[in-house]
């Protein structure tokens, strides 16, 4: 028996409509998904609320730009972890060399392993170095958001107004350097002190909690204040922040920029050089050029140069105490020999021999490497082919149609697929074995460096117990100070020879030499004594 | 005055959903702009921005002056290239719109040797030295080492 026609119409008239019905929901749904990305990819942001040159609080950025923000605070790690407890290894116990490396330096008492940008004041605060020794002002110019304190001692010091609506007006530079200087060699907490009562966007007042935690003010259980001699509740640390949002963005623009002034004087200096620096296509421009204003990154360099700047600004030598305003060793260029130069021919402002410390073993007059990555990536591979800090630490990756470099900044090796494997098509794991035999190679040499500097520091006190005078002993004293700065630029630099493996590997085989050379002419000394 | 029968009636609903339907499929087709993608031009490839870097990096390329991307990413065969078309504006559509791909985005193997086949279309007579004896036989990729002539992210 069949259905008649008539009977079988209506159910296929009925299909026809359930299988319409479908493909329109399909069809709505792809035009919706369609519209929402061309809005994702129109509007990348609201601005809800204005900054100023005052906005050092992250949090109101954070309402602009909510993805770049839950990134910074990512630097953190899942949580912030505060308190003595919560401090990272001590390097001096992984590495017993270091102590006689620093021996009679602030970095022989507390010296750890690095963590994430939240913690950059937090630490700086808390380290035994700031604790135990007095140290200067200078320090505050990369562990905190100073620009506003800059600009208003310096438009103090130029006799210009620096009421609130000043501070925020514009960035003026000039003034930022002159209270640079101004502050550079005071003391730490005489300049933190002034720090905390600069505006910094956000109202003061309960609400007002910093983004990333301060110390206790009572201190530690172990230690009495986090703050010195002063009365630790002068401090209002709702107001200091680490470094932020508008130390490397123009607040009306977003562009990037560079604020430190130790950084924009330097490349001036090395501006006027002649070391060649082939990835720094904007000083070859400037040189070309007339030359009658100073080389300027914020102006000159290229996008893709201040996605290293920005870093440079901060990641790279410098001497940074008391007896002189911050300096960065740049004039001759940015080569570790270059640097020693440098140091070489500096005086104090005294008049007297340059130096970061006197050796508490030998005596000698020596020079500390700071954390010279800047530098190091310059000599390397990388930055030859034009890749910047931010491409591997803060690689590009989407959110929606929107491209972001990610603003937690850290090790590429924490995120292979975005920082390295975007040029390098090569399994993971590859990758990974690469980056380890080259640090494995740097270390291993790193330590037989370390063996080296305190077998010639081992030999330098014998022949002194031996009568030989310092007179005697200065050009083993000269031969100990390059040892030691060679080794320390390796060994203080962060990644493990990876910016530049080859320079890595020449300094530390020189610094071996050196070592040796010292070690030889202080056993011949001591034997030629009568 | 007879009243439509039924059958009338559901004839004509369905016929008003199929117009709707229609309609609404026109206006999509013409909104994400269908028929570009069946033009030669490059910026069609960028019409869902996640192309967007690799069509800029393509404008500084080596290649811009020769190659659009449908010389290097669809077959010379005269079938061929319009069989590799709809099988990659399927899948990327379905992809983009679901939003369930892997970032950075990957190219995959039949894809891959697509590209390897454009290399080859050109540059053959200049390489053909370096091409395996066997017509399917083992090579490694044109842009292995030359990943920057079509496209450089960096």
């Amino acid at each position: 028996m069949t259905t008649p026609a008539s009977r079988r119409s209506p159910l296929l008239i009925g299909a026809v409509f359930v299988a319409t019905m479908i493909a329109t929901v399909v069809v709505i749904f792809i035009l919706v998904r369609m519209f929402e990305h061309r809005q994702d990819a129109r509007s990348r942001f609201m601005r809800t609320v204005e900054l100023t040159e005052v906005s050092t609080d992250p949090r109101p950025w954070g309402l602009n730009w909510p993805h770049h923000y839950d990134q910074y605070l990512l630097t953190a790690g899942d949580k912030f972890y505060g308190g003595s407890e919560a401090l990272p290894e001590s390097k001096l116990e992984i590495q017993p060399w270091l102590k006689r490396l620093y021996a009679g330096y602030a970095f022989s008492i507390d010296y750890r392993e690095a963590r994430g940008h939240a913690y950059m004041l937090y630490d700086q605060l808390v380290t035994e170095r700031v604790h135990q020794r007095p140290q200067a002002g200078a320090c505050l110019h990369c562990h905190a958001s100073t620009s506003v304190l800059y600009r208003k001692v310096g438009l103090e010091a130029l006799g210009e107004p620096a009421e609130a609506a000043d501070l925020a007006a514009a960035f003026n530079m000039p003034a930022v350097i002159r209270g640079f200087q101004a502050l550079s060699r005071q003391p730490y907490h005489d300049v933190l002190a002034q720090l905390t009562q600069m505006p910094d966007g956000t109202p003061k007042g309960d609400s007002d909690q910093p983004v990333f935690p301060a110390p206790p003010l009572e201190g530690f259980e172990d230690r009495q204040s986090q703050f010195g001699d002063r009365d630790p509740h002068q401090f209002d640390m709702s107001q200091a922040h680490p470094v932020s949002c508008i130390d490397c963005h123009d607040p009306e623009t977003m562009a990037l920029r560079v604020t430190r002034p130790g950084f924009v004087l330097a490349m001036q200096g090395l501006a006027e050089s002649d070391d060649p620096l082939p990835h720094m296509p904007s000083l070859a421009r400037w040189r070309a050029g007339d030359r009658k204003t100073p080389y300027d990154p914020n102006t000159m360099a290229s996008r893709q140069e201040m996605r290293s700047f920005t870093c440079g600004q901060c990641h790279v030598e410098y001497y940074c105490a008391t007896g002189d305003v911050l300096v960065y060793p740049w004039d001759n260029g940015l080569k570790v020999e270059q640097m020693e130069a440098f140091w070489d021919e500096r005086q104090f402002p005294d008049g007297s021999e340059f130096h970061d410390y006197v050796h508490a073993e030998t005596g000698a007059k020596v020079f500390k490497a700071q954390h010279p990555e800047f530098e190091l990536w310059s000599q390397g591979v990388h930055a030859r082919a034009g890749v910047s800090c931010a491409d591997c630490h803060m690689p590009y990756e989407r959110q929606g149609a929107m491209k972001l470099s990610n603003h937690n900044v850290r090790s590429p090796m924490l995120n292979v697929n975005n920082a390295c494997q975007i040029c390098h098509n090569v399994a993971e794991q590859e990758l990974r074995d690469r980056v380890l035999t080259i640090q494995n190679r740097t270390v291993e040499m790193r330590e037989r460096a370390g063996v080296a500097m305190t077998e010639m520091l081992d030999d330098i006190v014998l022949t002194q117990a031996a009568g030989i005078t310092p007179e005697q002993l200065q050009n083993v004293f000269e031969l100990q100070r390059k040892a030691m700065w060679r080794l320390d630029f390796i060994s203080s630099e962060n990644s493990r020879g990876f910016h530049a493996d080859q320079e890595a590997a020449r300094i530390l085989a020189e610094s071996i030499d050196f070592s040796r050379q010292a070690q030889i002419e202080a056993i011949r000394l001591r034997q030629d004594a009568p | 005055m007879k009243l439509p029968s039924t059958r009338i009636l559901l004839l004509l609903a369905t016929v008003v959903t199929l117009g709707i339907f229609t309609g609404i499929g026109v206006f999509t087709f013409g909104y994400g702009g269908g028929l570009s993608y069946l033009s030669n031009d490059p910026a069609a490839c960028a019409n869902c921005h996640i192309m967007n870097d690799h069509y800029d990096s393509w404008q500084a390329s080596s290649h811009k002056h020769v190659a659009t991307c449908n010389d290097c990413h669809l077959s010379h065969h005269p079938i061929g290239k319009w069989i590799v078309k709809a099988d990659n504006g399927f899948f990327h559509s379905l992809a983009f719109t679901t939003g369930d791909f892997h970032e950075p985005i990957q190219i995959k193997p039949r894809n891959s040797r697509v590209t390897q086949n454009a290399c080859l279309y050109c540059h053959g007579d200049f390489v053909h030295n370096m091409l395996p004896q066997e017509p399917r036989g083992d090579m490694l990729q044109c842009v292995h080492c030359h990943q920057q002539v079509g496209h450089n992210q960096r």
